[in-house]
């Protein structure tokens, strides 16, 4: 379990990344797309914070400006601050965040295929980094990235190496993936829908080979995902994305008990169990809302069945309703104390 | 239930894999679906489910004769469906036959309107809806679907992909179909909107009688909707039983596995589930292993395994077939055990 009683004001030795109130931008000639609204949340060592949002939610945008590879334009940063290991980096220069990435902080995507280079074996792309960031030569690079390959389990790791990425199904691509963010040994580990492309027996062993990683390095893993089953398994927190805002962040195991926004709770009782046999799902209503025209007032209004004049009229904050449990929702404390 | 509205004898599909530029040899064949067999009731669903590759999606495609089968044999209503048919004999057999497809930005023509791609079965089967009727026919299928019928002069663009889906599944509804096939129809959409299409393809079940074969690769989702289920692997059924018979009592290694590697959304089981673990990736169907195709995955694979392929039987724990077991439902293991608690 992981060390979640400070939250916001903490500075402790193990917060790795801090996000606080990050607003992102899409300009486009029609319109301006408010993508990020004010997003914050952080990670510890060692821990595996569950991003968890539907598709328009923002929970990769905020990934890609913790990297640094967000697209601008179309995308600005125009409020907010993220700090690694204390280190503001929305000042930072390139050079510096250029340094960051892969030396201390990493990230898979969903789709290994079109994230490795078609044209250059796999076993290049993963000593390219020993190469140019350690200085090793062509041999020695080549051996580490055997090595490399052999920790993320792919089997007869020496021949893989010289193989391109069409040579390679997809477990062991994203294994592969797996094996070049983690050349340069880095703390933190962003996981965008990981497993999202794959077959549920080989997302399983995805999955678990991501989580024994964690725990072998004492990495801080963000794990971005719409499945709440993946996020039951391996999260320690969860936060919970909508229209560019974190909406509920809890421990995993008090979310699922009890959540405590309505969102969170429409979420959890859309999804059909694979332990038993409903009539009906409860689905919430409507759709997302467009970003560039969010309602007034709480972002989930239109869809909520508890909505109130106060919801369409005052966005509700994210506040602190027990330790470790925080809620955006004007009704919060009623959810939470419901039985 | 009533008698089977469809039955389904040894279906195989295979593709050629050809070589050459100018003068093309067939080099061997991908065997997408290899002897399939099941019934289809009346009103009920029947639920496919499989990892990519295990032929699912090409077994709709055969059933809706957008492919021609290799063999075997199908019966819709009693009629073959596979055999020569003269042109009106097909245009009537697709009248009772529909197909949701997956992907909802690909399955719509995007210059087309709305009422054009709702109303455009009406053009082929004018019998359906007079051309008078037909504006007013389109209108009362997107209400069905819970669509504005005052939509009608929209381009797909301009909806989101739940109802994109949800006019994919006006247009099969406007024949009256008997029979809808549902290849996938969720996997593309967000939890929150994959609940509202669920319940809608729940509601249509009932309120017009259909018979569904719902194919996807969510186990969950196959489990809310079907009342039966086949589970398919490199293009054989490995098992097939009731819903609760496949959920709680799996007897095949590869249903158990599938089965224990979907995430269950409740951290409190997380450490008191079986983890069984498959090694490696399917093989491919272009040249399957000889015998049980699930053997090279499979923990409990011995020499029979190789040798010998596991017919599709019912079968008694221990692997000894036994045909006296009514209750049973049939697995293709030549080591089929009762297995219980693999998913809570």
């Amino acid at each position: 379990m992981s060390a979640t009683d400070d939250s916001t004001g903490g500075s402790s030795e193990s917060r790795l990344l801090e996000v606080e109130d990050l607003h992102v931008e899409f300009r486009t000639r029609e319109a301006t797309a408010n993508v990020l609204n004010g997003v914050g949340y952080h990670v510890d060592a060692g821990e595996t914070l569950a991003v968890l949002g539907e598709s328009g939610s923002g929970k990769s945008v905020t990934a890609q400006t913790v990297m640094g590879i967000l697209d601008t334009p179309p995308g600005f940063v125009t409020k907010g601050a993220i700090r690694y290991r204390g280190e503001e980096l929305l000042s930072a220069t390139e050079d510096r965040r250029r340094g960051l990435r892969g030396e201390n902080m990493a990230m898979i995507f969903q789709d290994a295929l079109s994230a490795l280079n078609p044209v250059y074996t796999v076993g290049f792309q993963i000593a390219e980094q020993f190469r140019f960031r350690r200085g090793m030569s062509r041999k020695d690079a080549m051996a580490k990235a055997a090595e490399m390959l052999d920790l993320v389990k792919i089997p007869n790791a020496k021949q893989r190496v010289k193989e391109f990425p069409h040579q390679f199904s997809g477990g062991m691509r994203q294994r592969a993936m797996i094996a070049m963010s983690l050349a340069l040994d880095p703390d933190l580990l962003i996981a965008d829908e990981p497993t999202t492309a794959l077959d549920v027996t080989v997302q399983a062993q995805i999955m678990d080979l991501l989580d024994e990683l964690r725990r072998e390095r004492g990495m801080g893993l963000i794990l971005i995902t719409h499945d709440l089953g993946v996020v039951a398994e391996v999260a320690d927190r969860i936060a919970v994305m909508y229209a560019g805002r974190v909406v509920e962040e809890s421990d995993a195991e008090s979310l699922y008990k009890r959540p405590a926004h309505p969102y969170t709770e429409g979420l959890m009782e859309s999804i059909p169990r694979l332990d038993q046999k409903g009539e009906q799902l409860a689905s919430i209503k409507g759709l997302p809302p467009n970003l560039a025209n969010i309602p007034e007032g709480c972002p989930f209004h239109p869809r909520c069945h508890r909505a109130t004049d106060e919801c369409r009229r005052k966005v509700p904050e994210l506040l602190e309703l027990r330790p470790g449990r925080y809620s955006a929702c004007h009704f919060a404390e009623e959810l939470i104390s419901s039985e | 239930m009533s008698e089977p509205i469809l039955q389904v004898r040894d279906l195989v599909k295979h593709f050629p894999v050809q070589q050459g530029i100018v003068f093309k040899k067939t080099i061997g064949h991908v065997r997408a679906v290899d002897g399939v067999s099941f019934d289809l009731n009346r009103g009920e669903t029947l639920g496919i489910v499989g990892e990519s590759g295990c032929g699912k999606s090409t077994l709709a495609q055969v059933l809706m004769r957008l492919e021609q089968p290799t063999s075997g044999r199908a019966l819709f209503e009693g009629v073959d469906m596979f055999g020569k048919k003269s042109a009106s004999q097909l245009r009537q057999l697709r009248r009772d036959m529909q197909i949701v497809l997956q992907d909802p930005y690909t399955s719509l023509n995007p210059r087309k309107t709305v009422g054009d791609i709702v109303g455009e079965p009406f053009e082929i089967h004018p019998e359906v809806a007079p051309k008078g009727d037909r504006q007013r026919r389109v209108q009362e299928l997107l209400d069905t679907v819970g669509l504005n019928p005052e939509h009608v002069r929209r381009y797909p663009h301009q909806f989101s992909g739940g109802q994109r889906q949800r006019i994919g599944i006006a247009r099969a509804l406007a024949l009256k179909p008997k029979v809808i096939v549902c290849d996938e129809p969720v996997s593309a959409l967000d939890v929150s909107i994959q609940a509202q299409v669920m319940n809608l393809l729940g509601d249509l079940q009932s309120e017009f009688g259909l018979s569904y074969i719902f194919i996807a690769h969510d186990l969950g989702v196959v489990r809310h909707l079907s009342d039966r289920v086949g589970v398919m692997y490199l293009g054989k059924m490995v098992e097939n039983g009731t819903e609760d018979q496949i959920y709680e009592h799996p007897q095949h290694p590869y249903t158990q596995a599938l089965l224990s590697s979907v995430p269950v959304p409740d951290p409190s089981v997380r450490d008191r589930r079986e983890a069984i673990r498959l090694t490696g990736d399917v093989p491919s169907p272009a040249n399957p292993p000889s015998g049980c195709r699930f053997r090279t995955r499979c923990w409990k694979a011995q020499d029979i395994c190789a040798e010998q392929e596991p017919e599709l039987a019912v079968r008694r724990d221990g692997g000894r077939v036994d045909l006296e077991l009514a209750d049973g439902h049939p697995s293709a293991c030549h080591f089929a055990e009762r297995h219980e608690h693999v998913v809570s």
